[in-house]
C-alpha cells in the first residue's frame, strides 16, 4: 500500500488536497478481510468473503457489481446495520479513521452514524419519512449530533437545501416528502447526508431510481460536494457509466469475492480479469454503431448456498484453465495500485483480453438486417390517450383534471423493423405501447394493423388482433402468474386458440419453445419462483411466443436485469428477429440499449413526438434540443471519453402531464427557447429525409 | 491486500420443516385449535360408534340425571343422554358451519373478484348491493331469510338454513377478497392474460381467484366459528333444526329453560360444547392468518 499518491484520478490538485487532509493515517476508510454471513433456514449463505479496499479522504471509490454479489452487504456491515439475527459479521476490520467500528459499542456507533458517515439509499420515494417536514428531517440529525437549537438548526437546514439546489428553499422546509419529485426528494437525501458535515457518505445506487437527465444532475451535485468539501465517496452502483463519469477508483466485486480492484482508467483501459473485461463488453455503448452482436458471460452468477470450489468466476469464464491452477485466485498485484484475483492476470495484463481468447467468434458476426419499407406493418395516426383523474381539491367538488400520456403521436412500423421509443419517466412511452395492445383505450386518433383499422376493434375482431401482437414486460417477478407452472404458462394460449391439437402436441411445442430461448424441457414443471430474473424474462418471451405473434411490443425488457444477463436478453431477442421475422416496438429508457437494438428510434417528451429518425442519424446528429440533451446526460463506460466530453446537464424536471406548459411542451428546459416557443406547438417536420423532428428552431 | 481463506465456523441452520410441522411449532394455539377441531371432526364422523347411546333413544326410567358413570354427562327431561346428543350435536354444526362459510365465502370470493376486474359501474353496483346486505345484522337477516324461505332439506341438511346462514357472509368476504384482487388486477400477468385476448371468465378464475386463496381461506376457517354460533342461535329461536334431530341451540332451548335449576347440566354442557367449537376456529382462523401473512412470517 505504498503507492499513496498516485493515480488518485482524474483531479490534478486533488493529490495536495489528499495529503493535506490525510493527517496522520493516510486512509479515511479501511475495510479489511471481511466476511458477512447470513444464517437462513436453506443454510448459510456467505455474503461477503475476505473483501478488504480503502477510501482516502475526499475521494470517490466505486463498488460495482452485479445483485447478489455482496455489494450493499458490505456497505450495511460499515455502518453495522445488517439484518439481526440473520446476517453478522464474522471476520475481518472496518478501520474508520484509525477506529475499528466492529469494536464500538452501540451508543459510540449510533454517534457515528450520521455524522462522520452519512448513507444515501436508492429508493428517494421512500426513505424519506411521509408524516414529517423536510425541515424537521433535515435538522432532526443537527439537533441530536451537534446539540443545535432549533433556530440555528433551521438556518443550517435552509443553507443545506440551497447547497443541494432546491429552489425557493424557506418555503420547501414546511413542505412534507409527497410535495417532492423523486430526483427533488433524492436532493434532500443528500441534504440530510451533508448536514453533520460528514467525512464519508455511502450512496447505495443513488440514482437508480432516477431518470438519466435527473440522475446527471444529482450525480454532479455529489460530484461537486464531494470536491468542495472534501467528502470521501463510496457509490454502490451497477452502471459502468456512472463509474467512468464519476469515481477516482473502482472495486469490482463477483460472487462475494473482490475480483479486480484499480483506478477508473486504468480499469477501462487495462481490464485484468475475465469478468470485468466481459462486463465492459457485454454493455452497448451509446457511443457505438451497431453492427456486431452483444458479447456476452454465458450463464449466471452462482448462488451463494452453494459456490463453486476455487475461482467463482471459472464455471462462466472463457480463459478457463484446468481447475488445479483456477482453485483460490488471490489478489495480484499487476501494475501500481492495481490488483486482480484471476490466476491469468499478468498474463492478461500482457497480452490483453483477446490475447486470453475473451474476444468470441460470434461476436464478430456482423447483424445483417433487411427491413422492407414499402408497406408499414402497423401505421398510428394522431393518437392520443387521456385519462381522467380526480386530484387533491379537485375530487372533493367533483371536479376532474386529464392527464394528456400520450397527446397526439403519428409514426409507422415496417415489418421486421425494431422502432425503438425513448424517453424518461412519465413521457407516455409505456401508454403508447399499451394504447397499441388494446389494454388502454385511445381517446382519439387511428391504429391501422396490417391496412385493418383496430381502433375500436372489439370481440372476434379484438381477438383476432392480439392473435398477433404480443407483449414482453418490463417486471420479470411480476408478469408471470405466480400460481402456475412455466408449462402452463407457455402452453396456455396454444390450448385456448387450439393452435396444436392436443395437449400431447402443446407440451412438445412448450420444449421447442423454451429450447428456442435457451431454457431446459426440465423448467416446464417448476413455478416462476424457482427460476431467476433472467430466467424469467425468457419464460416470458416464450409465452410471447407461443401465440405466434408478428409484432410484439417489447416494454423496458431489460431493464430490470443484470449486466451480463441483459445483454443474453438482448440477443436472444435479435436471434428471434432474425429466425422468425417479428417486428419490435422497443420501449425504454436506456438510450444505449435503444441505440444498440433499434433500426429507428423514436424520442417522446411529455405525450409527443420530439424527434423520430434512424438509428444512427439520431445519435450522430441529433436535431433536437431534448434528443441533445438526453444524449448528453448518458455517461458513457469509459473514462478517456468521459474526460473529454463536455456535457451540459439539463436543469429543471418534467413538467406535470395533468398540466403540461402552453406551447412546445419542452421550453421549460430548452437552453434555446424564446418568446415565440411558449406560443406555437411545433409540428413534426421531415428535416432531412427520413429524420423529423420537433422543434421551430432547427 | 491481505486475501485470507474464509474463517471456519460452524453453524446451526435452523432446519427446514414440513409446512405443517412448521405451523405447529410458530402458532402453537392454532395447532391446539386444529386439533380440537381435529377430535370433533372425528366424532362427529363416527357419531354412531362414538356416541354411549343413541341420542334419540327416550328412557323415561332416567329422566333429568346427574352425571354418573352411565350418563357421563347426564340426560335431559325425556332421559335422552346429554353426551350423545352432544357429539350428533357436532354433526350439525360442523355441517351447516362448514357448507354455510363454504358457500358463503366462494360466492362472497367470486363477488369480489368479478367486482375489482371489472372496476367502473359493475363495481358500484355490487359494493352498494354488499353495502344494503352490510347494514343488517347478521342474525337478523338470517332469520329473514329462514322466514321467508322455510324448510328444505336435502341429505339431512337444511338447505335454507344453509342459505340463511351463508348470505351475511358474502360481503363481508367480498370486500376483503376485493382489496386484494384489486392489487392483482394491476400486475403485468393480468396485462399479459388480456393481451393474449382471454375471456373474462377465464382471466377471472384461471388468474386472478387462485391468487385470492390466502384471504379466502382465512375467510373460511373465520366464519365456520360465525356459522356454528348462528345456527345455535336460529336453532335455539326455534328457526334452525328442529326436534328431535340433535343440534347444540336446540338443546339450550325448550324443556332445558325449564329446567335448568334442577338440571343445569342441561344447559352447561350444549354450551361450552359451542364456546369451544367458536374459540378453537377462531384460534385456528387468527393463527392462519398471521401464519400465511408474509410481513409477520419470519
Amino acid at each position: 500500500m505504498d503507492q499513496l499518491v498516485e493515480n488518485v484520478g482524474s483531479d490534478p490538485g486533488r493529490e495536495q488536497r489528499v495529503l493535506t487532509a490525510t493527517g496522520g493515517s493516510p486512509w479515511l476508510l479501511e475495510v479489511e478481510d471481511l466476511h458477512v454471513h447470513f444464517v437462513t433456514t436453506r443454510g448459510v449463505v456467505r455474503a461477503v468473503e475476505g473483501i478488504s479496499y480503502t477510501v482516502r479522504p475526499g475521494e470517490i471509490v466505486a463498488l460495482v457489481g452485479e445483485s447478489g454479489c455482496g455489494k450493499s452487504v458490505s456497505s450495511l456491515a460499515i455502518m453495522r446495520l445488517l439484518a439481526k439475527p440473520a446476517g453478522r459479521v464474522v471476520a475481518g476490520r472496518i478501520l474508520f479513521e484509525g477506529r475499528n467500528l466492529l469494536e464500538l459499542s452501540d451508543e459510540q456507533m449510533r454517534e457515528i452514524r450520521g455524522r462522520d458517515i452519512a448513507m444515501i439509499f436508492q429508493e428517494p420515494m421512500t426513505s424519506l419519512n411521509p408524516v414529517l417536514t423536510i425541515g424537521f428531517q433535515i435538522m432532526e440529525p443537527l439537533l441530536i449530533h451537534l446539540g443545535m437549537d432549533m433556530k440555528t438548526a433551521r438556518a443550517r437546514a435552509h443553507e443545506l437545501l440551497k447547497m443541494v439546489g432546491i429552489p425557493d428553499a424557506e418555503r420547501r422546509l414546511d413542505q412534507y416528502p409527497h410535495q417532492f419529485s423523486g430526483g427533488m426528494r433524492q436532493r434532500v437525501m443528500i441534504a440530510i447526508g451533508l448536514a453533520c458535515n460528514p467525512k464519508l457518505i455511502i450512496a447505495d445506487e443513488p440514482t437508480t431510481a432516477l431518470d438519466v437527465t435527473i440522475q446527471a444532475q444529482i450525480l454532479k451535485l455529489m460530484q461537486d460536494l464531494s470536491r468542495d468539501l472534501g467528502i470521501a465517496m463510496v457509490v454502490i452502483t451497477h452502471n459502468l457509466g456512472i463509474v467512468a463519469r464519476y469515481a477516482d477508483r473502482v472495486n469490482v466485486m463477483y460472487a462475494a469475492k473482490m475480483t479486480e480492484q484499480a483506478t477508473a482508467r486504468e480499469l477501462f483501459a487495462k481490464p485484468c480479469h475475465p469478468y470485468t473485461a466481459g462486463l465492459l463488453r457485454s454493455v452497448p455503448r451509446l457511443d457505438r454503431a451497431r453492427g456486431v452482436k452483444l458479447e456476452t458471460i454465458d450463464g449466471m452468477p452462482p448462488n451463494l448456498l452453494d459456490p463453486p470450489e476455487g475461482c467463482r468466476f471459472a464455471p462462466r469464464c472463457l480463459a478457463q484453465v484446468p481447475e488445479s491452477l483456477c482453485a483460490q485466485p488471490p489478489l495480484v498485484e499487476v501494475g501500481p495500485g492495481h490488483y486482480s484475483a484471476c490466476v491469468r492476470a499478468r498474463e492478461m495484463a500482457r497480452v490483453g483480453p483477446e490475447g486470453l481468447g475473451l474476444a468470441r467468434a460470434s461476436a464478430a458476426v456482423a447483424v445483417t438486417k433487411q427491413v422492407d419499407r414499402s408497406e408499414p406493418i402497423m401505421s398510428v395516426r394522431g393518437l392520443k390517450t387521456h385519462f381522467e383523474v380526480a386530484t387533491g381539491l379537485k375530487a372533493l367538488s367533483g371536479g376532474r383534471g386529464v392527464v394528456r400520456a400520450v397527446d397526439g403521436i403519428s409514426f409507422d412500423v415496417y415489418r421486421g423493423e425494431t422502432l425503438g421509443l425513448v424517453g424518461e419517466s412519465g413521457c407516455g412511452k409505456t401508454t403508447v405501447g399499451r394504447t397499441l395492445l388494446r389494454l388502454d383505450n385511445p381517446t382519439e386518433g387511428q391504429i391501422t394493423f396490417h391496412g385493418k383499422d383496430v381502433t375500436r376493434a372489439s370481440g372476434e375482431q379484438l381477438k383476432q388482433y392480439r392473435r398477433q401482437i404480443q407483449v414482453i414486460f418490463q417486471d420479470p417477478y411480476s408478469s408471470l402468474n405466480p400460481r402456475m407452472t412455466i408449462g402452463e404458462i407457455i402452453a396456455e394460449p396454444m390450448l385456448v386458440y387450439k393452435l396444436q391439437p392436443d395437449r400431447k402436441s402443446a407440451r412438445e411445442k412448450v420444449t421447442e419453445l423454451l429450447t428456442q430461448v435457451g431454457l431446459f424441457d426440465y423448467m416446464a414443471q417448476r413455478y416462476p419462483h424457482e427460476l431467476s430474473g433472467g430466467q424469467r424474462q425468457r419464460v416470458g418471451i416464450a409465452r410471447a411466443l407461443a401465440m405466434q405473434p408478428s409484432f410484439i411490443v417489447c416494454d423496458e425488457p431489460v431493464s430490470a436485469l443484470d449486466v451480463s444477463i441483459q445483454a443474453q436478453i438482448i440477443n436472444l431477442l435479435e436471434d428471434l428477429q432474425q429466425k422468425l421475422g417479428l417486428t419490435y416496438l422497443f420501449i425504454a429508457h436506456d438510450l444505449a440499449v435503444v441505440r444498440h437494438i433499434s433500426d429507428r428510434v423514436i424520442v417522446m417528451y411529455l405525450g409527443r413526438a420530439m424527434e423520430i429518425a434512424d438509428r444512427d442519424a439520431l445519435y450522430e446528429t441529433p436535431l433536437h434540443p431534448y434528443t441533445k440533451a438526453l444524449l448528453d446526460a448518458v455517461p458513457i463506460p469509459d473514462p478517456l471519453i468521459e474526460a473529454q466530453r463536455e456535457y451540459r446537464v439539463l436543469g429543471g424536471e418534467v413538467p406535470s402531464p395533468l398540466n403540461p406548459p402552453q406551447g412546445c411542451v419542452f421550453h421549460t428546459r430548452c437552453p434555446w427557447a424564446s418568446e415565440e416557443c411558449t406560443k406555437v406547438v411545433p409540428e413534426l417536420r421531415e428535416i432531412e429525409p427520413g429524420h423529423f423532428a420537433a422543434c421551430i428552431k432547427v | 491486500m491481505p486475501t485470507a481463506t474464509a474463517p471456519a465456523i460452524t453453524y446451526k441452520i435452523p432446519r427446514r420443516r414440513h409446512p405443517v410441522l412448521q405451523f405447529m411449532v410458530q402458532q402453537p394455539l392454532g395447532a391446539a385449535g386444529l386439533a380440537f377441531i381435529v377430535l370433533m371432526a372425528v366424532c362427529a364422523l363416527f357419531a354412531p360408534w362414538v356416541a354411549p347411546y343413541d341420542p334419540l333413544d327416550v328412557d323415561y326410567s332416567s329422566m333429568l340425571a346427574a352425571p354418573s358413570a352411565d350418563h357421563w354427562l347426564g340426560t335431559d327431561s325425556f332421559g335422552r343422554d346429554v353426551l350423545s346428543r352432544i357429539i350428533f350435536g357436532a354433526r350439525t354444526a360442523l355441517a351447516v358451519g362448514f357448507l354455510a362459510s363454504f358457500t358463503g365465502s366462494t360466492i362472497g370470493a367470486v363477488t369480489g373478484v368479478v367486482s375489482a376486474y371489472f372496476g367502473g359501474k359493475i363495481d358500484l353496483v355490487i359494493q352498494r348491493i354488499m353495502d344494503v346486505l352490510l347494514s343488517f345484522p347478521i342474525i337478523v337477516l338470517a332469520i329473514t331469510v329462514v322466514a321467508v324461505l322455510g324448510k328444505n332439506i336435502i341429505l339431512g341438511v337444511d338447505v335454507n338454513l344453509v342459505v340463511a346462514i351463508g348470505l351475511p357472509m358474502i360481503p363481508k368476504v367480498a370486500r376483503v377478497v376485493r382489496s386484494s384482487a384489486l392489487a392483482i388486477r394491476e400486475l403485468p400477468y393480468i396485462d399479459a392474460a388480456r393481451t393474449a385476448g382471454y375471456s373474462d371468465t377465464r382471466i377471472i378464475f384461471r388468474h386472478m381467484v387462485p391468487n385470492v386463496v390466502a384471504p379466502y381461506l382465512i375467510m373460511i376457517t373465520a366464519f365456520v366459528a360465525q356459522a356454528i354460533l348462528a345456527e345455535a342461535s336460529l336453532s335455539f329461536l326455534g328457526l334452525g333444526v328442529t326436534e328431535p334431530t340433535a343440534s347444540w341451540g336446540l338443546m339450550l332451548s325448550g324443556a332445558a329453560a325449564d329446567f335448568y335449576q334442577q338440571a343445569p347440566w342441561m344447559i352447561v354442557f350444549p354450551g361450552i360444547a359451542i364456546s369451544l367449537a367458536v374459540f378453537a376456529f377462531n384460534l385456528f382462523g387468527d393463527s392462519l392468518r398471521d401464519w400465511l401473512d408474509p410481513k409477520i412470517k419470519l
